[in-house]
């Protein structure tokens, strides 16, 4: 048994986005953060300071920990976020905007 | 014609709906504002409609009633009494003062006038103006997680929050899910996570149950909330799933993320005792100790705050806070669930009716929902005492444990603040520290820096209830 076959969910046709490069597949209506979980990614990020992994903790918006990068732009919630077909989706490193 | 009384409600969950329904039923025309794609808030949370989910409710309790309530929203929607503003995150709840208020005949019933500001959209960068006669706030609240080492590791996640990726996008955190801390909320939690293929390896209570049986009086008065507890407690032993009461997790393991946490017996003293620690396998710990209400708007508004930590909207029998033309319902006012957000929605609808109309409400007419609230709030006025947070958790807590998770700011340091530097209340350590500054301005590490400080727990003030991008500011007229 897994969430979709307990809820008989029949999503729209699954779709690829990438996560730091490489292919991701993802289903419509899911968040950046629930098709990243579902790909077995826990982290998508790294703290300011001492650089370490986070990825979702709160899940509804609050805590700002799963803070990601999406097609270039920073600080994007992933719990709140819904993911797009083709989204090019990057592990955010501080403020992600080092390179600027 | 003389435009309807306008209400707007802030938030679409259980007592966003209850109150919304009940106002539209008396003639006011109402807006929801809710920041979800879908109403219901975080109890009826669904499945994205894109999931195409067919059996929503088999992650869900107590399924009717929320079918009634949708299905009552729906008809108002059709009609046109009630307004939807889905994806509209409020950041600010403005009120206008009645001196500077233009000469007009919109509206004659009430002496308020008041301007809700929402984000919209998944960008959150455009900005959405509301106005209206009366707001209820309904925000709900969010959870507690007290620190520990370990609990920044990815895979570390809210017990709510878990349960809410279950919910809303299908997807399981990881195979292996420790459950933990305390309260009640970690019961559907498990439940649900088993139900959909994890395997939930223990769930971790702190709390003695056997403290239940000293209010059996308290708790008797509520048998369907008993009922609720037994049918997850039957649940969870079907599944395998072994409850650990009066344990607690005092680490969580791994480098870039959990592969382990370890779980120790308190003795009597609420201490832990010596040789019980074990370590549990795991990729994912769902951990919370119970839940602190959003007091935001509440407080950008000027209502008074009480409750039993000064961090709840202090309301009156008819759901009034103190401030004129504002009421709160649900968990924003105090935790205690679904069905007390209900009746506090349901009472606070037919007082802002009749207050709109300028008719004295009759409590009489909302009897039963008040006789509910007295109970219900009795109900979980003794939860919390036997839910309270583990004693000692603050002494457990390393010098290098991270307490805020923005800033990454240390028990160390939050001790050296509040020890040798002298800081006496919160905001003092966060001026000391950096703690509650970062993006989450305090609302994951306020309970964990009064803890570790005995500094007492203070609602924040925060004049945005979200971060507010300048352009949206700016864009606003110069009134």
């Amino acid at each position: 048994m897994n969430p979709l076959e307990l809820t008989r969910a029949r999503p729209g046709e699954a779709f690829t986005v990438t996560f730091d490069g490489r292919p991701v597949t993802a289903l419509p209506g899911q968040t950046v953060a629930a098709a990243l979980w579902a790909a077995g990614v826990p982290a998508w990020r790294t703290t300011r300071g001492t650089g370490r992994p986070r990825g979702v903790f709160c899940g509804i918006g609050v805590c700002f920990d799963c803070l990601v990068t999406v097609n270039d732009r920073t600080n994007q919630r992933a719990c709140l976020v819904p993911v797009r077909p083709g989204d090019e989706i990057r592990t955010q490193e501080g403020t992600g905007r080092d390179d600027d | 014609m003389t435009e309807r009384a306008h209400l707007a409600v802030v938030g679409a969950g259980p007592a966003g709906l209850a109150a919304a329904l009940a106002a539209a039923d008396r003639g006011v025309r109402v807006t929801l504002v809710d920041a979800a794609e879908q109403a219901g808030g975080q109890f009826y949370r669904q499945p994205a409609r894109a999931l195409g989910a067919r059996r929503p409710e088999a992650l869900h309790h107590q399924w009717r009633i929320w079918e009634r309530l949708r299905d009552g929203v729906d008809r108002h929607i059709t009609a046109g009494r009630i307004t939807h503003l889905t994806d509209h995150h409020v950041w600010c709840v403005d009120r206008e003062s009645a001196h500077d208020k233009p000469p007009s005949n919109r509206d004659q019933h009430s002496s308020q006038s008041f301007t809700v500001y929402a984000l919209c959209g998944p960008a959150q960068e455009e900005g959405v103006a509301v106005r209206a006669d009366a707001v209820l706030l309904a925000p709900g609240g969010y959870e507690r997680v007290l620190p520990f080492p370990g609990w920044t590791l990815p895979g570390v996640v809210t017990a709510g929050g878990a349960q809410a990726m279950l919910k809303g996008g299908l997807v399981l955190p990881g195979r292996t899910v420790v459950v933990a801390g305390t309260g009640p909320l970690l019961l559907p939690v498990a439940t649900g996570l088993a139900a959909a293929g994890a395997r939930v390896a223990a769930l971790v209570e702190s709390a003695d149950p056997r403290a239940l049986l000293r209010r059996t009086h308290t708790l008797a008065a509520e048998p369907g909330k008993l009922a609720e507890g037994a049918w997850y407690a039957g649940q969870l032993l079907r599944r395998g799933v072994r409850t650990l009461a009066r344990h607690i997790v005092v680490e969580a393991h791994g480098t870039d993320r959990l592969t382990a946490v370890t779980v120790a017996a308190l003795g009597k003293d609420r201490r832990i005792r010596p040789g019980s620690a074990r370590r549990i396998p795991c990729d994912t710990l769902a951990v919370g100790h119970g839940m602190l209400p959003h007091t935001d708007l509440a407080e950008t508004l000027g209502c008074t705050l009480s409750g039993t930590d000064g961090t709840a909207v202090r309301v009156d029998d008819e759901q009034r806070t103190d401030v004129p033309g504002v009421w709160a319902a649900g968990e924003t006012t105090g935790i205690g669930g679904a069905a007390l957000a209900l009746a506090e929605g349901h009472i606070a609808g037919r007082s802002i009716a009749a207050r709109l109309y300028g008719t004295a409400p009759d409590p009489r007419s909302w009897a039963a929902a008040a006789r509910t609230r007295t109970r219900l709030r009795a109900f979980f006025a003794a939860l919390d005492a036997v839910y309270a947070p583990p004693a000692g958790w603050a002494d457990r807590l390393t010098d290098d444990t991270v307490v805020c998770r923005c800033e990454e700011v240390t028990a160390g340091a939050v001790r050296t603040a509040a020890g040798s530097l002298g800081a006496g209340d919160l905001r003092t350590v966060k001026l000391l520290t950096r703690a509650g500054m970062g993006w989450c301005q305090g609302r994951m590490c306020a309970p964990a820096v009064a803890g570790l400080t005995g500094c007492p727990l203070t609602a924040g003030r925060r004049p945005f209830a979200r971060p507010v991008p300048l352009g949206v500011l700016a864009g606003l007229p110069d009134d």
